[in-house]
């Protein structure tokens, strides 16, 4: 098994403070990226081939290179550059930068320092999603450890450079995981994603030039500095180098978060984790949280880096592989996860607002025994009006479990509409009582 | 006033960071609601008054975040996730096995006032799935067993500490 370069100290007593994260050779990069140009270290992160780890899977080296060097107001005065952590984890099936906070805050925070010499930033944000109350204050106590350090403040390292950081927490929206929704929450309005362009490197947070990138990404960064980016680039592929922190969950025997080659193989990682839960054949598998297409039993001989699954027509996103066993019922699953999108849409944009809502409603009447053959063939219909045609990709993300359980499980859609029930369910089952779901039918 | 000094001194000092007086308004909130256990009119007056911004600036954030609590809860608030991964483990059996327990629907809170239940949509802990949020706290790994345990602690606390 290869080694790994995050979690290595994962369970470590007291791996979140920062005497013993200084122990196990903790905070050693800033002083390399510091004695380096901020030039040179988006350099090195460019060559580690580092790509986002929150869903997009953008390059990271490039997206910091956008940031523009000496931005000014028009009067010539300096722009400030912010540096914000996307830690809104809110993608179904991923549970990692949970992990990284708990266990491993300053590695984020080491990491964040390390970025803002490379954009010259003066302030990070790190944006932690509401529910994370424990996360939030245990990654604030961390703030206030390296604050005592010398490591943030006014004079980092004693350096003519001042760089602070805060947390600002979220407040429940799974759509402020949309970087442009986050930046929009941070200044304490509604989480609505922005048009773009103007992009955040240019009108960003409170309309400053800023860069966001994941818990997991900012993690990366002292690895890449401490080793060199051609060690990180040597594990994965050649376009996407590095472990990835595959959270692995649903119907498996040893549900967790691993660290594996970005491109370790899907069917050798559900296999690492002991295989289908209780020895059952597998349906189906979500490999990149609850947004990425499903893949059918037949289809997981694939490559988990973003580039192979692409190829396969779904998506690497957060790394959140959801294993789906023949017990379940793919249409019940189905409806479940656009219950969900039908509650997050931001409702901005009617095509999403409404499109999610139909679909909703569809599944869930397919679900329970009172769909038709014409919903059936609604569905492709509802999703080409969504898809690419909105302010952000949320809209898309709704037609991935749309589209992929209806057009790879479409027997079993079938079945449901010819037999008025669900036929993984014994014949006299009542459905579940949903006021919500009831009301819309 | 919701708005006491505990609360004044904790904005004051984010004031030295957030870059506008706006950006206070989701930690105000926060603050305001960890006090009151929800947000109610007067709140969202309150906090418009505060931060010298339009009450629709407050409502519309207010109505657009989840963990505001649009009306009182219950001590506990019990919070189920049955977001697909937690789902897949069995989360619905769990809700209904907690509405039984309570004698409520998702939405309601008991007529002693204890305690609100919810599903919630996902935790961001599906690697210990089924889990469940009280208040600030994840309960996670649960099943019919280990959930009778956590309720059974919880309803002595509350007979103990009222």
């Amino acid at each position: 098994m290869v080694e790994k370069l995050l979690t290595q100290h994962n369970d470590i007593p007291g791996s979140h403070t920062i005497e013993v994260y200084r122990s196990l050779g903790g905070y050693k990069s800033i002083e390399k990226a510091l004695a380096m140009a901020p030039e040179a270290v988006v350099d090195e992160v460019k060559k580690s081939n580092l790509r986002g780890r929150g869903g997009a899977g953008f390059p990271t080296g490039m997206k910091w290179s956008f940031m523009p060097k000496t931005p000014t107001f028009p009067d010539g005065r300096p722009k400030p550059k912010y540096l914000v952590c996307n830690a809104d984890e809110g993608e179904p099936g991923t549970f990692k930068d949970r992990l990284l906070m708990t266990q491993h805050p300053h590695m984020l925070i080491e990491g964040m320092i390390v970025a803002a010499h490379a954009i010259g930033a003066s302030l990070g944000f790190i944006y932690i999603r509401g529910e994370f109350v424990f996360e939030a204050k245990r990654v604030e106590a961390a703030i206030e450890e390296a604050r005592s350090a010398g490591l943030l403040g006014k004079k980092v390292l004693g350096r003519d450079w001042a760089f602070d950081l805060v947390v600002y927490r979220g407040a429940g929206a799974y759509i402020c995981g949309e970087e442009t929704a986050l930046l929009n929450s941070l200044e304490g309005k509604r989480g609505e994603p922005r048009l773009k362009p103007p992009f955040p490197a240019m009108v960003g947070a409170f309309g400053m030039p800023t860069c966001v990138n994941n818990v997991e990404t900012f993690c990366a960064v002292p690895v890449i500095i401490n080793d060199g980016a051609a060690k990180f680039a040597s594990v994965g592929t050649e376009r996407s180098g590095g472990t990835r922190l595959f959270c692995v969950s649903g119907q498996i025997e040893k549900p967790g978060i691993y660290e594996l080659p970005i491109n370790i193989n899907l069917k050798d990682l559900i296999e690492h984790c002991g295989g289908v839960l209780g020895g059952k054949k597998l349906k189906a598998v979500i490999p990149g949280g609850a947004s990425a297409p499903m893949l059918s039993a037949a289809e997981i001989d694939v490559a988990m880096d973003f580039d192979s699954l692409a190829k396969a027509g779904t998506m690497a996103g957060s790394g959140g592989v959801i294993v789906i066993s023949e017990d379940s019922c793919i249409v019940e699953v189905a409806a479940r996860l656009l219950k969900f999108y039908e509650h997050e849409s931001c409702g901005q944009c009617s095509q999403c607002r409404e499109g999610s809502h139909w679909l909703a409603r569809m599944f869930h009447r397919i679900e329970i025994g009172q769909g038709t053959a014409a919903d059936l063939e609604s569905i492709a219909g509802i999703c080409s009006n969504m898809a690419g045609q909105t302010i952000c990709a949320f809209s898309d993300a709704v037609t991935g479990p749309a589209l992929s359980s209806v057009r790879k499980f479409r027997q079993e859609f079938e079945e449901h509409v010819r037999l008025q029930r669900c036929p993984c369910k014994p014949e006299n089952h009542v459905a579940k009582h949903d006021h919500h779901a009831s009301a819309m039918l | 006033m919701i708005i006491d000094q505990d609360i004044t001194l904790k904005m004051d000092g984010l004031r030295q960071h957030l870059p506008t007086e706006q950006s206070l308004l989701l930690p105000l909130l926060h603050a305001m609601q960890a006090k009151e256990g929800w947000i109610s009119g007067d709140a969202i007056k309150e906090a418009a008054t505060y931060l010298k911004l339009p009450i629709a600036r407050v409502q519309e954030v207010v109505s657009f975040y989840t963990m505001y609590n649009r009306k009182p809860v219950g001590k506990r608030h019990v919070q189920v996730c049955t977001n697909v991964a937690c789902f897949l483990r069995g989360a619905d059996a769990l809700v209904a096995g907690l509405e039984k327990r309570l004698g409520i629907h998702c939405g309601q809170t008991t007529a002693d006032g204890r305690y609100t239940l919810n599903e919630v949509e996902c935790l961001a802990a599906c690697g210990t799935a089924p889990v469940m949020q009280i208040n600030d706290d994840y309960y996670e790994n649960l099943d019919a067993q280990v959930i009778g345990t956590i309720m059974d602690t919880m309803d002595r606390e509350l007979s103990t500490h009222g």
